[in-house]
């Protein structure tokens, strides 16, 4: 019999999640400077006929909204298996290191003007780099260590590459570089189109096939290292699939849409209380509340004023960090 | 045939040149002071500790089980758990299930019967309290239902009446094909429930043997340190230290 056998039917609340994404999902779809007739502009740009409505669907609001979605999902996902990897519901998904990573591959890139044959492939390609670099340090420095050390090595590669980034900032070119460089940290899905996306969807379905694998050992972990290995499990490679799927996840969306904080810490604190608290059960719905999370904040970017727009990272971790201490305010109150 | 039949295991620092032999239906009580071995030797033999030695487990060399087919014949029960998230008990015991890829409700429900926790199965664990997590833990490994249990002190933090619940439930289980080692600290209470010792000095076996060989006087002050009263004729047998207070 197979693992999903070993789970029940799920309840009928996460029932809403799907509804819900798909909802959020035609709002992005009709949401803009001009409007434009979503079903139609689609038919338009699939059937390759000419006009303004097949323009506007295909070239920015169908890339952006299903970049959102990709990356609100890979964020979701990646948090949900840490936090149960590491059991942990404060792990959040920049503590493998890849995002800080992929973060300064793609600062190099802007910073030396690298790859130039590559145009807007070229931050994409050294922030998986970046990414993958950082991994190796990563798992090299936990050695066999246990999944709390892979915490450790992560936190500490982290803050080497963000000093690393923070060297290549103080020491920018220009400053219209610099500022091109921030900007891009802080985070944004505008302005690009489905040759993004052809990047993002290998890596997340990647990243999704790794961590999907490992859902006997997060299920074992909530019981602790040893119980998941008396259970027959191997919990050290297991453990370093799990990072692994977890950082390609990271690492494709970071390099493709910068930082997006504070939506892998949330997601699956949202969608624990839907599976009653499975880590194995939390995946999926994660996933899904990532996200409608990130398209959600990314309509609320541009339903504001024109001007200079708010970014993408800005906005989520300016409503990721009071759930954050609410969550934390709930486990204090927990502890007395 | 032996049920395990453990022969010179080595763990550097932990423990020197243990052999043993549990045989079908019984219940052997790994006894000894603290840092003596007794949960080094338990999980060398759930395969948490990279032991040497020979270690058979009904006639078939350990190592050369499958880590799953190890987990399916041997249960482990830890000195400390704990559930990381909110679960409710049938899906804590449920977790027994793992090595199995299934979930076998009627070995689910079994477990929780044998324990006595079937009428909370919808309980979260963290609103248990210790004596009520304790027999979760339990089910979870009798969800298993692996042939040797291995129980690191199962008893250490719980009231007398949880005592008397988690023993028996061991006891019943050490019968026919099945059999039970654990690590345990109330000497006295092993008396009562344990057909056979193995008493552990600095990582080596003191004494092996009947309730009446390894529960001396001579044997159990020499191994703890302390003058120490036995009388195993009384009922319940009594085992305490014999020192005079200050």
């Amino acid at each position: 019999m197979k693992f999903s056998a070993i789970m029940k039917k799920p309840p009928p609340l996460s029932a809403l999640l799907l509804p819900g994404l798909l909802a959020v999902f035609f709002l992005s779809l009709s949401i803009g400077s001009a409007p434009v007739p979503v079903l139609a502009g689609i038919f338009d740009w699939l059937t390759g006929q000419p006009g303004m409505s097949a323009l506007v669907m295909g070239e920015i609001r169908l890339p952006r909204t299903l970049l959102a979605l990709c990356v609100g999902a890979a964020l979701g996902l990646s948090g949900a298996a840490l936090q149960g990897l590491l059991r942990n519901p404060l792990a959040d998904p920049s503590l493998t290191g890849a995002s800080q990573g992929a973060a300064l591959g793609a600062a190099f890139v802007f910073y030396f003007a690298l790859l130039p044959g590559l145009g807007v492939f070229a931050p994409l390609l050294a922030g998986l780099i970046g990414a993958g670099l950082t991994l190796l340090l990563v798992l090299w420095l936990a050695g066999s260590g246990r999944p709390a050390l892979l915490l450790l090595a992560g936190l500490a590669i982290a803050s080497l590459s963000g000093a690393a980034l923070a060297a290549v900032l103080n020491f920018a070119p220009n400053l219209f570089a610099m500022q091109e460089l921030v900007f891009w940290l802080l985070g944004s899905v505008s302005e690009r189109g489905m040759a993004h996306l052809a990047f993002l969807l290998p890596a997340l379905v990647v990243g999704f096939v790794l961590i999907w694998w490992q859902r006997p050992l997060l299920a074992a972990l909530s019981l602790g290292e040893q119980v998941a290995t008396s259970l027959g499990l191997d919990v050290q490679r297991g453990g370093r699939i799990i990072v692994l799927g977890s950082a390609i996840l990271v690492g494709s969306s970071v390099a493709t849409a910068g930082n997006i904080g504070f939506v892998g810490l949330i997601a699956p604190h949202l969608a624990r209380p839907l599976v009653q608290n499975r880590p194995d059960r939390l995946l999926l719905p994660a996933a899904v509340i990532g996200a409608t999370l990130v398209l959600l904040a990314d309509i609320i970017v541009r339903l504001m004023p024109p001007g200079r727009e708010i970014r993408l990272g800005v906005l989520t971790a300016l409503i990721g960090t009071p759930l954050f201490i609410r969550l934390i305010w709930k486990e204090r109150r927990e502890w007395l | 045939m032996a049920l395990i039949e453990v022969r010179d295991l080595t763990l550097p620092n932990r423990i020197a040149g243990v052999s043993l032999t549990v045989f079908p239906g019984e219940m052997l009580g790994v006894i000894g002071p603290n840092g003596a071995g007794k949960s080094s030797l338990l999980q060398s033999l759930a395969g948490l500790l990279p032991a040497k030695g020979d270690i058979r487990f009904a006639g078939i060399p350990l190592h050369d089980l499958t880590s799953v087919d190890r987990a399916r014949q041997i249960g482990f029960l830890p000195q400390f758990c704990d559930s990381a998230w909110a679960l409710a008990i049938e899906e804590v015991v449920a977790l027994g299930r793992l090595p199995w890829h299934d979930r076998d409700e009627t070995a689910i429900r079994k477990a929780m019967q044998e324990t006595g926790i079937e009428a909370m199965a919808k309980k979260q664990i963290n609103r248990l309290s210790g004596g009520e997590q304790a027999r979760t833990w339990l089910a979870r490994v009798l969800a298993g239902t692996p042939r040797l249990i291995l129980a690191d002190e199962p008893v250490a933090s719980l009231d007398l009446y949880y005592q008397g619940k988690i023993m028996h439930t061991l006891r019943q289980h050490a019968s026919g094909e099945h059999s039970v080692i654990l690590a345990i600290h109330d000497l006295a209470l092993a008396a009562r429930y344990c057909d056979r010792f193995c008493l552990l000095k600095q990582g080596r076996i003191h004494t092996f043997g009947s309730p009446e060989t390894v529960l001396t006087e001579a044997a159990l002050s020499d191994a703890f340190g302390v003058p120490i009263h036995a009388d195993l004729t009384h009922s319940p047998p009594i085992i305490l230290p014999a020192w005079t207070p200050p």
